[in-house]
């Protein structure tokens, strides 16, 4: 864990954006933590290919930090949306995805009130060309163009999604259908 | 003895004081009280701060027992849950500022009540909440429930708490008078409470979190008082919430309670300052003074009056051991919060406040906070209703009437209400709303145990009848704690009521109270906290009486928990408790035939013990799939409920010779469904029999999905559409 005001990122091979609502998500939800010091370290270790993760909040930052393009807009309905949504692996040759099975369909939950992908037309399809679209909704919960739940960069190195795999992890609270995030993350960086 | 003069009297009308009110502090001071004296009595006497109607009666129920740590009187009660660890919780109302301002006056509802909790030592696990709204139909309904729903979600989740569970219900008694009722649960270790007892003289007194601004001035006096036509005009007393302020406060009060440094600690909640510096120098028999300057403001030109009645949210006052000022400070500038002293304790017994280089205030503490006005309301009984036979309520098909049910107001799902919450964060949630629980659970951390939490009131049944219905509250709360697997350990409560000088609207309290305090001592399950909300009324029309509730229990083994998703084709149905088809103040009696007669059912204490510590011993034997309590709506909707979450049909047959309506949809108490593998049915009829528990096999799990209720059919789509497109259809409606 780093405080926000930090600048060294000590020596590490992923760095985890976690959900959350920081600084309240006033003004715009990720825009003043995209700008928070440790941010400068944040990227840098990006631009090295070295992994970073957004999940919900940190992939609201990490588009307005510009390491992933695109927005998240506020839900279609407006409402805050708390759900198990089913997910569709649309590239699984990702260090994220890489250790769910062929035609894994996970079931994880979405919290959030702002999870509405929008990235104009041309960026979408060369995203969806590129592979860049990582996971999609079975049933869309926000409004989000072309489903998108989860993107990567063009390096492949950065990703961002609105559910909430780390809520998926213990057949207690919520399944497991999050493990095999994790599992394919350690894979990359072993 | 000196008496009031003219100025001063009119003065104290206008901020809610009675002539004899008025006159007592005068008499008590020996003067005429200055304008910010006033204004503190005014607020440190109001009903919601001084319980001056309710105090007499509250002593009645019962606080203490065998887990219970801390009892009513501090910022939230508290029980051992074992390991070293306790759980602190509270509920409490914030109706009036919600139907004024919904949004903001449900979220810092939210907020208040989780600072009630960690200002004791407790990070905060889980919110819930009891929410009564008017008729649907009513043009004011939708836009309450939006912004309530909101304002609750915007806080919580912001703050990153689960909101696990709650209840919403409509009733057109509500039109003008809403409830929102929140309740936070927090786990701390037992040797790191804080309480809010200043003890000792020459301490300094921190204030930390928000600045001060002129918002909630008042607010303890408005949630006094009825309201009327102008109520839109007491919009500015409604306070605004900062989420994450509140967030920052949880972490910084958290790390400062890590160290050495504190004395005491407690919250500014309603009358802000002024109730918080007068109680914590009350319990540590001390007086307090304040410099006023050094409070830090968000506006200018604040008087002295405006500060001391101010609700600004997100501020903590504390008391600090000589010599820790300096480390206490580094840490709330570590998390950006303001932070100041502002005073010190001193052995004067006086609140001494100072503004410009002026003495403003100077009076007793006493009469504040102990010798208050106590009043004994005269009160009449409510009235006993008839109790009705079946045969006075007309039959209506098995079928229909169950579809009626599930699809009507109270019974249709409000998953357009819990969706909007976060049930998840933390990442300790075993049962939340979406699960099919009768309680809501959460593990706890780093053990082998979790927590059950459940919110209940039934105010059409306190409303036939206070004293049964009070007895009911807190049955259905022990119940529904009980159908998770969970031990009930205590309860919180917030007492919700009309105006307190209506000898009818006092009848409805006495009663509710006195049907309460038996049911706790007889089911063992004591009040520890809890908040008095008087004067729901809007021009003469009282709500229903609701006492709601809010029950914890622990599950000693959480790989236990109990659910009523677990139904598997091919099990038997079984049936505990009686059932005598009681129909009187039943929902079948309102949704079905347009009534609202007859007694409501009574509760047998004793067989609510013993039918619900068998069901908790079949829970823990693992003998059960699915558990659920028989309440609203009877046995039909109890298993209509069961078979969706599990997704299976049933067919039930009745096992006396009631006609179908009061068999199906009699609401008698103490009573559960559960599912059983056959293969255990006849080890558990065995020992019901030898706990004198009656149990009756009343049916089977089929795989048709099909509902077959004595040949009356239901297809479980069509059940599940009427049950879940009510509220999204009248939320939705153009």
């Amino acid at each position: 864990m780093v405080w926000h005001a930090d600048h060294d990122l000590p020596d590490v091979d992923i760095v985890l954006l976690p959900g959350g609502f920081s600084y309240g998500d006033y003004l715009r939800s990720g825009a003043i933590a995209a700008r928070a010091p440790v941010m400068h370290d944040v990227i840098a270790h990006a631009k090295r290919g070295g992994y970073v993760v957004g999940i919900c909040n940190g992939f609201q930052v990490l588009t307005e930090a510009q390491l992933l393009p695109g927005a998240l807009l506020r839900n279609a309905n407006l409402h805050f949306v708390c759900r198990s949504v089913h997910l569709q692996i649309a590239n699984p040759d990702t260090g994220f995805t890489c250790a769910y099975g062929s035609g894994a369909v996970p079931q994880i939950p979405v919290a959030h009130h702002d999870g509405n992908y929008f990235a104009d037309a041309k960026t979408l399809d060369r995203m969806e060309g590129e592979g860049q679209v990582v996971f999609r909704y079975c049933d869309n919960p926000n409004g989000s163009a072309r489903d998108i739940a989860g993107i990567i960069n063009e390096k492949g190195n950065v990703l961002g999604m609105m559910p909430h795999p780390e809520r998926a992890v213990d057949p207690a609270t919520g399944g497991t259908d999050g493990r095999a995030f994790f599992e394919s993350l350690m894979r990359g960086v072993r | 003895m000196k008496t009031a003069d003219k100025a001063g009297l009119e003065h104290a009308r206008a901020h809610g004081l009675s002539d004899d009110e008025y006159n007592l502090i005068v008499s008590r001071l020996g003067r005429e009280p200055n304008i910010t004296e006033l204004g503190i009595f005014s607020v440190m006497w109001s009903e919601h701060c001084s319980y001056k109607s309710s105090r007499r009666h509250l002593r009645k129920l019962p606080v203490s027992g065998a887990v219970v740590i801390c009892g009513p009187g501090e910022n939230a009660g508290i029980v051992d849950i074992g390991d070293g660890q306790a759980c602190i919780f509270k509920m409490e109302s914030h109706n009036h500022p919600s139907f004024i301002e919904p949004y903001q006056g449900a979220a810092t509802g939210v907020g208040g009540i989780m600072r009630d909790v960690f200002t004791m030592g407790a990070r905060p696990v889980a919110l819930l909440n009891a929410l009564r709204f008017g008729a649907p139909e009513h043009p004011k309904t939708r836009s309450l429930i939006s912004g309530v729903v909101a304002g609750i979600g915007g806080y919580g989740n912001c703050v990153g708490v689960p909101t696990i569970g709650g209840e919403v219900n409509f009733d057109p008694g509500f039109n003008g008078n809403i409830l929102v009722n929140a309740m936070c649960a927090g786990i701390v270790e037992t040797d790191r409470i804080f309480y809010s007892a200043a003890k000792g003289a020459g301490n300094a007194v921190l204030y930390v979190g928000a600045k001060t601004g002129r918002d909630g001035i008042h607010g303890a006096t408005m949630a006094s008082t009825e309201f009327d036509s102008q109520t839109e005009a007491k919009r500015p007393t409604v306070q605004v919430g900062d989420p994450f302020t509140e967030k920052r406060l949880i972490e910084a009060c958290m790390e400062l309670m890590a160290t050495e440094c504190i004395v005491a600690i407690q919250d500014m909640g309603a009358a802000g300052l002024t109730s918080s510096s007068v109680e914590m120098a009350d319990k540590g028999g001390v007086g307090i003074t304040l410099d006023l300057d050094k409070v830090p403001q968000r506006e200018t030109g604040m008087t002295p009056y405006e500060m001391m009645l101010s609700e600004s949210q997100e501020r903590m006052l504390v008391v600090l051991k000589p010599g820790s000022e300096d480390e206490a400070q580094a840490i709330f500038h570590k998390w950006e919060l303001d932070v100041a002293i502002i005073g010190q304790t001193t052995s004067g017994g006086r609140l001494v406040l100072h503004h410009g280089g002026k003495t403003v205030c100077d009076i007793p503490i006493a009469p504040l906070a102990d010798d208050v006005p106590n009043y004994d309301r005269p009160y009449q009984k409510t009235p006993a209703r008839s109790v009705l036979r079946p045969e006075d309520v007309p039959e209506h098909n098995v079928a229909e009437a169950l579809l009626r049910l599930m699809g009507s107001p109270d019974m249709a799902s409000k998953r357009w209400v819990w969706e909007q919450y976060d049930r998840h964060v933390m990442a300790d949630t075993m049962h939340e709303s979406a699960t099919a629980c009768d309680a809501g659970v959460i593990r706890v951390s780093g053990t082998d145990k979790a927590l059950a939490f459940s919110t209940d009131c039934t105010p059409r049944y306190v409303y036939a009848d206070p004293v049964e219905g009070g007895k009911q509250v807190v049955a259905e709360s022990w119940r529904n704690l009980t159908a998770s697997g969970a031990m009930p350990l205590a309860l919180t409560d917030c007492l919700n009521f009309g105006n307190p000088e209506r000898p009818e609207i006092m009848g409805q309290f006495v009663g509710a109270i006195e049907g309460m305090a038996a049911a706790c001592r007889a089911l063992d399950y004591p009040v520890v906290s809890g908040n008095v909300s008087l004067y729901n009324e809007t021009e003469g029309v009282a709500i229903p009486p609701t006492p709601a509730i809010g029950g914890v229990g622990l599950i000693a083994d959480a790989s236990k928990v109990a659910g009523f998703a677990g139904a598997q084709a091919g099990d038997s149905l079984l049936l505990v408790g009686d059932n005598t088809g009681w129909l009187g103040a039943s929902l079948y009696l309102r949704e079905c035939c347009n009534r609202d007669d007859g007694a409501p059912p009574p509760v047998d204490l004793a067989a609510e013990r013993r039918n619900g510590d068998f069901v908790r011993r079949q829970i823990a034997a693992q003998a059960v799939r699915a558990v659920h309590d028989v309440s609203d709506g009877g046995l039909a909707c109890a298993l209509a409920d069961m078979a969706l979450a599990s997704d299976v049909g049933m067919q039930v047959r009745a096992c006396n010779e009631l006609p179908l309506h009061a068999w199906y949809f009699g609401e008698d108490q103490s009573r559960y469904v559960l599912a059983v593998d056959p293969q255990n049915v006849d080890a558990m009829m065995h020992h019901a029999a030898k706990a004198s528990v009656p149990v009756c096999i009343i049916g089977l799990v089929s795989d048709d999905k099909v509902l077959d209720f004595s040949e009356h059919k239901v297809a479980l789509d069509t059940l599940r559409a009427a049950y879940e497109n009510w509220l999204p259809g009248m939320m939705e409606k153009q």
